[in-house]
């Protein structure tokens, strides 16, 4: 995309002048960098609740956010007013964090190098109405005809175009349209008069409306949710302690997401405040372990052409046979750490500071059948879904939460288990994986990354592993 | 903009939205003020400051609906708003639930409530840096374990809410919070550990010192070290209070008027039953001067209340907005809670569990093996089916003291039988709108090696 095609130069007739301007602003106080982040998103949603679309939402949200940083310091404003006088203003705002004459004194912007992840040549959201809706009416009409024991089916479907735009006062111009779309679907089953059980589904992507027509379609997460829904009305109380877990391909990676991604952000380790801290070349899982972050997959809900300060994402080693390879990097980190960016750097909106952020988080496939991998197991536990997990980076203690599992017994799957968390510790948990399945899956799109408080889009990934101690918090 | 400008702004809005063929219509407009500052080991790290507003939408034509939002307030703006609401409407379905609350319904808490306070508009940006540097000093300098910090920050966010709808209901109110908090970090040997304290008032003069922050901060982060990982079994657990409180969290997720109506919630069809112990009393009231939970009006423009949720142990009352009503036959508690558009949803006031009469020192010296929790992680909490399972840590009793710290373990129950099995201390502070004093759990299951 040329900056001249941009909606920020059409609509707003924003100039490259304008914004060579707006950074002399923002570092007239000093400074060591400045950039621009514009943003105009649009947004909508659907959602059918007892057969009926109860609701229809859609929005738009603008504005830029000025950011300088100074040494370690970071001065941040933004404006949803895109005039020049309320950019000004804000920069002036970001500007007050620096003193001193500024290293930087000319840009000349040129526009930066990016990947083409999504070419979608119509963005869901700007499509007609009447076509999305039925998404959402073909999902409710699938589960409720999946089995009578159905009595609850709310799906949403929500999708979002996002223009953005960076301006660095290293000279880099980036441009992205940024389209996104995923649908949920939720399932209750009863049988007579016995307690309700709840299934869920969904996915999505950085794809074309005929994503849900043709690849993934309603019919397809609806009787998901309904197969989950109706699997736990049989289920048992899940068994307390110590025990082997294996976890099936796909969602599941979110152990990846929680277990090392987070402690392997670079502002945490900057600041030496990760369990992993210090631990680069050190061995931090089994050698059947190899652990990958990569925002370069085709049309993926975790992917991007440009991070959020205008760098082209990558495929990031985390872990390589159960050593710890590297960090995710931001601009700010990569600075102060004298390491290059990894385009790791994301933030929730033009009202947030970038951090670094996963994009796709996986692990590589072994070499097990994943038959072979629950035969080989005694007494355990085999998780197949999971509801979502939380982190605490500095003890490295980590959870997710089971929300399809099974028993093994002897090597069989027996009965599911009902609701119950998992719990490990980051830099330990990963070495008892001994078995790793030739299963790798990467999610169906449904992930939301949290950090101090800011939510961003994430992708996951894992083949069918074996771990042979992890404590599952059951109560039998 | 002046002051009145807002308000009118939304009133024009229902009756753009009016003329365009909407039967009824309903518009909120919110403008905040946010600043940030944020210091670590001593030194000034991130200053954030700016404003924002943006204003939504949601109509009725007969019974079906539509909304939209924008954060672009011109003429251009506001016209593309309403005409987006109303399209959608040609989407949704005829709900004969669907409708605003009733006129005798709406209105607004009458004398101050005193969620604005002066005081926190105009502090000059270097005492806000300062009192962040005063609460990591406090913690850095608590003891020498306490050897890094993940910083402090202070916050202040100020507010203005406007409503409108077209049943003849008007109304706005200003806000204003600030924050102090740090996070220090604990380092023995191989172990290390952080963990935080924050102050939150809706004045400045309501904050706590900023050296007590960083002391309770430093003393929560140094009783964690050292933690080790309990043999599985089955003990009594007490939640401190700030636990306590996300255990009452998902007491509000259970008696959700929207979870309730679709048999989502396992206390759906259980009122006037009994669901909890004699000594459990829960209740909801928006109406507390100065409380983070309290305002004038719910996002329907219906007066908050103090509504008795559970009173010793017997379900006496769903939070509902009009719509949750409407489905079940009730009335709204004034509980409808939404961002700027879309249907409204639910929320709750000041949300409380009453004072129980032992102190917490006493119910800990009451128990000779069991789990003070200080800290839980995760989602693992299914109001569906009661099934609660989450990550804690804490420290463990033993013969009626706290006695080491333990880490990377479950707790597992099933909250219908944490209920009746509960009993509160007589700590309760309210420092967030979901409070709670210290309770004890009979037993539950503790998952470990």
């Amino acid at each position: 995309m040329q900056f001249s095609d941009s909606i920020f130069a059409q609509r707003f007739q924003i100039t490259p002048g304008d914004l060579e301007g707006h950074l002399a602003e923002a570092l007239s106080q000093g400074g060591d960098y400045a950039d621009l982040y514009f943003e105009y998103l649009l947004t909508s949603s659907i959602s059918i609740d007892e057969s009926m679309v109860k609701s229809a939402a859609q929005g738009v949200s603008m504005g830029v956010g000025v950011r300088v940083i100074s040494g370690e310091k970071t001065g941040y404003a933004y404006s949803d007013d895109l005039s020049p006088e309320k950019i000004r203003k804000a920069a002036r705002v970001a500007a007050c964090i620096a003193a001193g004459p500024s290293k930087v004194d000319k840009f000349d912007l040129s526009e930066g190098v990016r990947h083409n992840l999504y070419p979608v040549l119509t963005a869901p959201t700007e499509t007609a109405f009447t076509d999305r809706v039925e998404l959402v009416k073909r999902a409710d009409r699938a589960a409720r005809a999946y089995d009578s024991r159905i009595f609850q089916v709310q799906a949403v479907y929500a999708d979002n175009l996002r223009h953005v735009m960076v301006a660095t006062s290293e000279g880099v111009l980036t441009l992205d349209r940024q389209p996104l779309a995923r649908m949920s679907v939720f399932a209750l089953a009863r049988e007579g008069s016995g307690m309700p059980q709840r299934g869920q589904s969904g996915g999505g992507g950085r794809v074309e409306l005929g994503f849900f027509l043709k690849e993934k379609t309603p019919e397809h997460f609806a009787t998901e949710a309904a197969r989950e829904a109706i699997t736990m009305l049989d289920a048992v109380n899940a068994p307390a302690g110590e025990m082997t877990v294996v976890l099936g391909p796909g969602w599941p990676g979110i152990l990846l997401h929680e277990a090392v991604g987070h402690g392997l952000e670079a502002d945490f380790n900057r600041k030496g405040v990760s369990a992993f801290s210090g631990r680069i070349g050190q061995k931090v899982a089994s050698e059947l372990c190899t652990v990958i972050d990569d925002g370069t997959i085709d049309s993926r809900r975790g992917s991007l052409n440009v991070d959020d300060e205008g760098h082209a994402t990558q495929r990031n080693i985390l872990i390589e046979n159960g050593i710890l390879r590297g960090y995710l990097q931001d601009k700010l980190s990569s600075t102060l750490l004298g390491s290059p960016s990894t385009g790791s750097g994301r933030r929730e909106s033009y009202a947030h500071v970038p951090m670094p952020r996963m994009t796709n988080t996986f692990m590589l496939a072994g070499e097990s059948d994943p038959a072979d991998i629950i035969r080989s197991v005694p007494k355990g536990i085999y998780c197949v879904n999971f509801g979502g997990g939380q982190v605490d980076i500095t003890s490295g203690n980590f959870v997710f939460s089971a929300s399809e599992s099974y028993l093994i017994e002897d090597g069989r799957l027996t009965r599911p288990v009902r609701n119950a968390t998992l719990i490990g510790n980051g830099p330990e948990a990963l070495k008892y994986v001994s078995m790793v399945g030739n299963d790798l899956k990467l999610d169906e799109g449904v992930g939301v990354c949290g950090k101090e408080g800011q939510s961003v889009p994430v992708g996951v990934g894992i083949p069918t592993i074996k771990i042979d101690r992890m404590t599952v918090g059951g109560t039998a | 903009m002046s002051e009145n400008h807002l308000l009118e702004l939304a009133v024009d809005v229902v009756r753009l939205a009016r003329e365009a063929g909407a039967s009824d219509a309903e518009c909120t407009i919110a403008e905040g003020n946010e600043f940030s500052a944020g210091v670590r080991m001593r030194e000034l790290e991130n200053l954030k400051e700016a404003g924002s507003r943006a204003a939504g939408l949601r109509i009725l034509i007969g019974r079906k609906t539509g909304s939209s939002y924008t954060s672009d307030l011109s003429r251009e703006g506001i016209a593309h708003m309403v005409k987006s609401a109303v399209e959608l409407a040609d989407i949704t379905t005829d709900d004969p639930h669907a409708d605003l609350p009733e006129a005798g319904e709406l209105g607004s808490i009458d004398g101050d409530l005193r969620l604005y306070s002066a005081d926190v508009e105009g502090l000059a940006t270097g005492l806000k840096v300062d009192l962040a540097k005063r609460a990591e000093e406090a913690a850095l300098s608590a003891d020498p374990r306490i050897s890094n910090s993940e910083g402090a920050s202070f916050d202040t966010h100020l507010g203005r809410h406007i409503f409108a709808n077209s049943r003849g209901f008007a109304g706005e109110y200003r806000s204003s919070y600030c924050g102090l908090s740090t996070v220090p970090v604990a380092r023995e040997g191989e172990s290390m550990e952080r963990d935080y304290w924050d102050s939150s008032s809706r004045s400045f003069a309501g904050l706590e010192p900023a050296e007590a922050v960083g002391r309770k901060a430093a003393a929560r982060a140094l009783r964690r070290l050292n933690a080790v990982k309990v043999d599985t079994r089955k003990v009594p657990v007490i939640f401190e209070p700030r636990t306590a409180r996300s255990l009452l969290d998902n007491v509000f997720d259970a008696v959700h008027g929207m979870l309730v109506y679709r048999h989502e919630s396992f206390l759906a069809g259980k009122l006037g039953e009994k669901v909890a112990g004699e000594n459990v009393t829960v209740i909801d009231d928006g109406t507390i001067p100065g409380l983070f939970g309290s305002s004038p009006f719910d996002d329907e423009g219906v007066p908050s209340r103090r509504t008795m949720v559970i009173e010793r142990g017997v379900l006496r009352n769903y939070l509902l907005n009009s719509y949750a009503a409407r489905k079940l036959g009730m009335k709204t508690t004034g509980n409808a809670s939404r961002g700027l558009t879309g249907n409204a949803g639910i929320g709750h006031g000041n949300f409380f569990l009453e004072n129980g009469v032992q102190t917490p020192e006493q119910m800990i010296a009451g128990i000779s093996d069991g789990f003070y929790v200080t800290e839980l992680i995760g989602m693992g909490v299914n109001i569906v089916t009661g099934d609660y399972s989450r990550g804690a840590a804490g420290i463990w009793i033993r013969n009626g003291e706290l006695a080491f710290a333990v880490s990377e373990v479950t707790i597992a129950g099933k909250l219908q039988d944490m209920l009746f099995d509960l009993e509160p201390a007589n700590d309760l502070e309210f420092r967030h709108s979901i409070a709670a004093p210290t309770l004890r759990i009979g037993e539950m299951t503790v998952g470990g090696k």
